[in-house]
């Protein structure tokens, strides 16, 4: 039988990877995707739970968090391709429209 | 059994995550993360999730990541490489170090507080389609009515950031 433990060390380790992908790429559809994983990895994490504490609350969650990550990629896709057209480049240290 | 298939994933996961971020890709990176997310349902269905895991392959690797590929054709970085942060060597470095930090305290941890919680049965309705769509739509309501305004919302504002700007100076 699986642990608890187990699927909680296999989210924190996927939300790292995903946190280190961000500071360490500086192509913006990259830092995206590694922002989708770390949603992923909370996403299993109250997965887990849910299982483990037999409630089924954990499995609305997710549900709103999918949503929620849906929204959040087609705005920033949408930001990102209004952002080409006037820069044509997807490295976020040459687009710093709002540096002081 | 059990633990062969949860290994099985676990490790395909992590290799595919590690997969993604090593990659300065955009394209290869997209891929990775689509073989990361379908693993990622099977662990769902490992644990009687059973319309989250149907709905991870659905939404997050169909319809996420299609949005994806898509904006990928689309700006047409045509096989430009991504380039890395100036000190990402450091911070993959402290990454790396933060994961063994996290893996020591937890099995450290995991041995102090004895036996931890494994699997109990739970009821075969756990997690069924019906199940969670009667808790959506009786407890939760309105978070799921709020969750489809929000869903418009997103994609009016898709729209008007991405339609081409009208000229009003040739009107």
């Amino acid at each position: 039988m699986v642990s608890l433990n187990a699927y909680l060390m296999l989210g924190a380790v996927l939300f790292t990877i995903g946190a280190v992908g961000v500071l360490a790429h500086r192509n913006a559809l990259i830092i995206y995707m590694c922002i989708e994983l770390m949603l992923n990895a909370v996403n299993l994490t109250i997965v887990a739970y849910s299982r483990f504490l037999n409630s089924l609350d954990g499995h609305v969650y997710v549900f709103m968090i999918m949503t929620v990550a849906a929204a959040e990629a087609a705005v920033g896709l949408a930001i990102l391709i209004a952002l080409f057209r006037n820069k044509p480049t997807v490295d976020v240290d040459e687009i710093h429209l709002s540096k002081g | 059994m059990e633990l062969l298939i949860f290994y099985a994933f676990c490790v395909g996961a992590v290799v595919s995550a590690l997969l993604m971020v090593t990659t300065k890709r955009p394209v290869h990176a997209a891929m990775s993360l689509v073989a990361t997310m379908s693993f990622l349902a099977g662990l769902y269905a490992l644990l009687n999730a059973h319309l989250i895991a149907v709905l991870q392959l659905i939404v997050y690797a169909g319809a996420i990541m299609v949005l994806f590929l898509f904006v990928i054709m689309l700006l047409n970085i045509e096989e430009k490489e991504g380039k890395l942060a100036k000190n990402a060597f450091f911070i993959q470095l402290a990454g790396t170090v933060v994961v063994g930090i996290l893996m020591v305290a937890m099995v450290v941890l995991m041995n102090r507080l004895g036996p931890s919680v494994t699997s109990m049965e739970v009821d075969p309705s756990f997690g069924t389609t019906k199940a969670v769509g009667w808790m959506l739509f009786t407890k939760y309501l309105l978070p799921f009515e709020i969750a489809s305004v929000l869903l418009l919302a997103a994609i009016v504002g898709a729209v008007i950031l991405a339609k081409r700007r009208i000229d009003n100076s040739k009107a």
